[in-house]
């Protein structure tokens, strides 16, 4: 089954790399707003591809149907926007530098 | 109608019990019942904590946007894998002020997490009187144009689907 062994492997590495972009712009960005937005995307897409891949293995492969990685993608999608939201207001209103451009709004 | 009174909000139940059996990755019978059995009583143990309740318009939009919403995830992540591996000193962030027209809880916070899921954006702020939305972009030339992409892309959908 080569499409399949295909299949996973993409997933595989492709959540792998988002994953890990998402911790690059973590470390590089300049300042806590920019910051934030490696993380809430990548975490995302990359925790999604991975737990597609889960789904994939133990439905094609071991031929027991688990649907529950679903629930992981949406829970994981429902929430990671709420904690960067929380972040970044936080830092707006703790009035935390910014790295370039107009001050932030009050 | 005594069915009614047993199941006041059938949409909640229904969601617990799906919930209950992806969460235990089984359809056994077993699993059916007890999940139609938390269903039954959850959403009326729990009634009084929800605040609000959205009535979802157009059914068929939601299959609609959410399939949007997941293209532009990847979009969205290609974007910052460019904008993380190249120079960080040529990005232009900055924050734009969205005013809302959306007014339900609900509708506000859809939007507020599309936003944060797709490119470039992230809800940071709501002002108190819920009529604006504080977005921080990564890298766009001015604000307008932040602006006037969320209203057109994801708002006007949003409005059409919870009013």
């Amino acid at each position: 089954m080569r499409v399949k062994e295909f299949l996973l492997s993409f997933l595989i590495v492709a959540g792998a790399a988002f994953c890990f972009l998402g911790s690059l712009g973590l470390a590089r960005l300049p300042d806590t707003f920019t910051r934030l937005h490696g993380p809430s995307k990548a975490t995302t897409l990359g925790i999604g591809c991975m737990a597609l891949a889960s789904l994939v293995w133990f439905t094609v492969t071991r031929r027991e149907p688990s649907v529950h990685e679903l629930l992981v993608i949406v829970f994981v999608a429902l929430t990671t926007p709420i904690s960067a939201h929380m972040v970044a207001r936080a830092a707006l209103h703790r009035r935390l530098p910014v790295w370039r451009g107009e001050a932030p709004p009050q | 109608m005594p069915l009614r009174r047993l199941l006041p909000h059938p949409w909640r139940s229904l969601g617990v019990l799906v919930l209950w059996l992806l969460l235990n990755n089984s359809l056994h019978p077993g699993h059916i019942v007890l999940g139609a059995a938390i269903g039954c009583v959850l959403p009326l143990v729990t009634a009084r904590f929800w605040p609000s309740t959205a009535a979802i318009r157009r059914p068929w939009r939601v299959v609609a946007f959410t399939a949007m919403v997941i293209f532009d995830v990847i979009v969205a992540n290609l974007r910052v894998a460019r904008a993380v591996l190249g120079p960080v000193s040529r990005l232009r962030p900055g924050f734009a002020r969205v005013p809302l027209d959306l007014t339900t809880d609900v509708g506000i916070t859809v939007l507020a997490q599309t936003i944060t899921l797709t490119p470039g954006t992230l809800s940071a702020d709501l002002s108190p009187d819920r009529r604006t939305l504080i977005v921080h972009y990564l890298d766009e030339p001015d604000a307008e144009s932040v602006v006037a992409a969320i209203k057109s892309r994801y708002e006007r959908p949003l409005k059409e689907i919870f009013g």
